[in-house]
């Protein structure tokens, strides 16, 4: 049989052709994307004594991966992220409490339950500004932290859940204190859940939500349910972030309040800055700028390194990233054409062309 | 035969406002009609109306039988109306390419298609929306709207601001779509000149409502319609190789 029928036969492409043919080239992976989870890999043999920094970077990667879904693909803005990143902490730190320590199972319920909570909170974020989407998120986030800080009987309140023991990942591999199946299990875990997120952006739904991130009202009139699509991304992002908080819960087996403190949002807000929105990878880079940065400069000024984060991103944020990556482009060749197919980019056509 | 689009007393405005009054319109499957008039006198709001992003004030809308009076945009786009807006709105972020096949829908006109008609698109398929100029904008505008496969194509000033060549590529592929290949379609437009050898009727509006109708032919025989509403002379004869 051959490899593709429809390049056998003379007539045209069907339009669900050509989109799956589109999907294929965009789908296939670049030697940097290969190289970069290569290098990821390799951390586990070539960093075992940092193994317990690197499995938060996993965490952190994989929670502000699910923020770029909304943010940098839907264009939602949320300063509440953290309140999927803690309902999903909590959900497998109470089921691991409560005798059921399978991990991945553990990973399920929290990315469900998160799911759950991200669906139903998603209706308050399909209207208004983006001020007020950033109200209602932050406010999402801290009803959810008085929640858990009150029902001390279920969370253990301001004490923190306690008495955590997760069982082996797989029934095999125990975690130990060295960090090491932690970072190998969220690492696996954060690059699995990447795939699929790749995966999600090139298909048609993902360009339907760069669609209504550029533009909803057009988005609309060319037959886009822009909401159901927001509804559907949120609630992903929000099963993306339960999963993250999960990993954390179990991998460090504690929870506190702090998974659904603020600063949490604000913090995956700046490893978004940091590493850049709308292409996935800007997450995990972001992620390692961001505990590099922290690791560096709190070793450097126990006291102050939060000044020098702070200031940094002010620098990111009035330079702009853009400014400083695309001159670092300038310097390669352009690999936009692969990218996007086996289509050459032509150059910007000027006005007196036309 | 039932009508393609029927228009029943329609009102419809922004706010307040209402900006048509009262609209009574029929098109039949495989007819096109152009809509002409002044500045501000209703044409967008019409076509705005007939997508739904308009405040509905009275009357109903039906295609092919079906009352879309109520239904969101993106109902009545997937229902088979197809916009191409005045200010194109392109997704800037998209390639050409993405541009099509984020809403590419099952039917005759297929990505490819619209890269034989427009080659420009072809050419540029994998340039981001905010890298084209202004006539490929619009050539991109109307091939998304197409590969929807619409049973009704909207056309807002297609060629508003643009340069004579682009002016003529453009309506050329516009005859292809509407003469050759019999798409129903209503396009506003202020030039009469440019459309009037296009389509097969028109409409005159005024202060929202419509003022004059008929067809196509018979406001280019007599153009007396338009000298009294728009002020402006239509050609009398136009060259043939221009309308087929």
């Amino acid at each position: 049989m051959p490899a593709d029928p429809i390049a056998k036969t003379a007539v045209p492409p069907s339009t669900a052709d050509f989109v799956r043919r589109s999907l294929v080239r965009k789908g296939r992976w670049g030697v940097a994307e290969i190289g970069f989870w290569a290098v990821a890999a390799a951390t586990l043999f070539l960093l075992p004594e940092r193994h317990l920094i690197l499995n938060e970077i996993a965490i952190i990667g994989l929670f502000a991966l699910s923020l770029d879904l909304i943010l940098g693909y839907a264009g939602i803005v949320s300063l509440g992220h953290a309140a999927f990143f803690g309902f999903g902490a909590y959900m497998a730190g109470i089921l691991a409490k409560h005798g059921f320590a399978d991990p991945l199972l553990g990973l399920v319920v929290s990315a469900l339950a998160a799911a759950l909570l991200g669906f139903v909170t998603s209706f308050l974020v399909l209207r208004g500004t983006d001020l007020t989407k950033l109200m209602v998120t932050l406010g999402v986030a801290l009803v959810l932290g008085e929640i858990a800080n009150q029902a001390s009987w279920v969370t253990g309140g301001a004490d923190g859940l306690q008495g955590i023991s997760m069982g082996p990942v797989l029934g095999l591999f125990e975690f130990d204190i060295f960090g090491t199946t932690a970072y190998a299990y969220s690492l696996t875990v954060t690059f699995l859940l990447f795939i699929v997120a790749r995966r999600i952006v090139v298909s048609p739904f993902g360009l339907s939500l760069r669609s209504i991130r550029d533009n909803p009202l057009r988005a609309r009139a060319v037959g886009i349910p822009v909401n159901r699509r927001l509804v559907a991304v949120y609630t992903l992002a929000a099963a993306y972030a339960g999963v993250a908080g999960a990993l954390l819960a179990q991998t460090t087996q504690f929870v506190s309040l702090d998974v659904l403190a603020f600063h949490r949002s604000a913090d995956i807000m700046l490893v978004l800055v940091i590493g850049g929105a709308g292409y996935l990878y800007g997450g995990l880079l972001g992620a390692i700028g961001f505990k590099v940065l922290q690791d560096i400069l709190s070793a450097w000024t126990p006291q102050y390194w939060q000044f020098w984060i702070g200031l940094i991103l002010v620098v990111l944020v009035l330079v702009g990233r853009e400014r400083l990556t695309d001159k670092a482009k300038a310097l390669r060749p352009r690999s936009r054409g692969r990218l996007a197919g086996q289509a050459k980019v032509l150059p910007t056509t000027t006005a007196g062309e036309v | 035969m039932s009508d393609l689009l029927n228009l029943h007393q329609v009102s419809a405005g922004y706010g307040d406002a209402i900006v048509i009054s009262k609209i009574d319109l029929c098109l039949q499957p495989g007819e096109s009609l152009a809509v002409l008039g002044r500045n501000g006198t209703g044409k967008t709001t019409l076509l705005n109306t007939i997508i739904g992003v308009t405040r509905h004030r009275g009357g109903r809308i039906l295609l092919a039988g079906r009352d879309l009076t109520a239904a969101r945009p993106d109902v009545r786009a997937l229902a088979g109306i197809g916009w191409v807006p005045q200010e194109r709105n392109i997704f800037r972020s998209l390639t050409v390419e993405e541009n099509l096949t984020a809403v590419a829908r099952p039917g005759p006109w297929t990505v490819e298609r619209v890269y034989e008609m427009f080659p420009r698109l072809k050419e540029r398929r994998a340039n981001m929306g905010n890298q084209l100029s202004g006539g490929e904008q619009q050539m991109l505008a109307i091939a998304r709207a197409l590969v929807l496969n619409p049973k009704l194509l909207l056309l807002d000033e297609p060629t508003e601001g643009l340069g004579p060549i682009i002016v003529e590529e453009l309506l050329a592929a516009m005859r292809r779509i509407i003469q050759n290949e019999g798409m129903s379609a209503v396009v506003v437009e202020q030039h009469a000149q440019k459309v009037l050898g296009v389509t097969d009727s028109a409409i005159i509006l005024d202060r929202g409502t419509i003022v004059h109708a008929g067809s196509s032919r018979s406001l280019i025989d007599d153009p007396a319609p338009l000298e009294q509403h728009l002020g402006v002379t239509a050609r009398k004869k136009p060259r043939q190789a221009a309308i087929h």
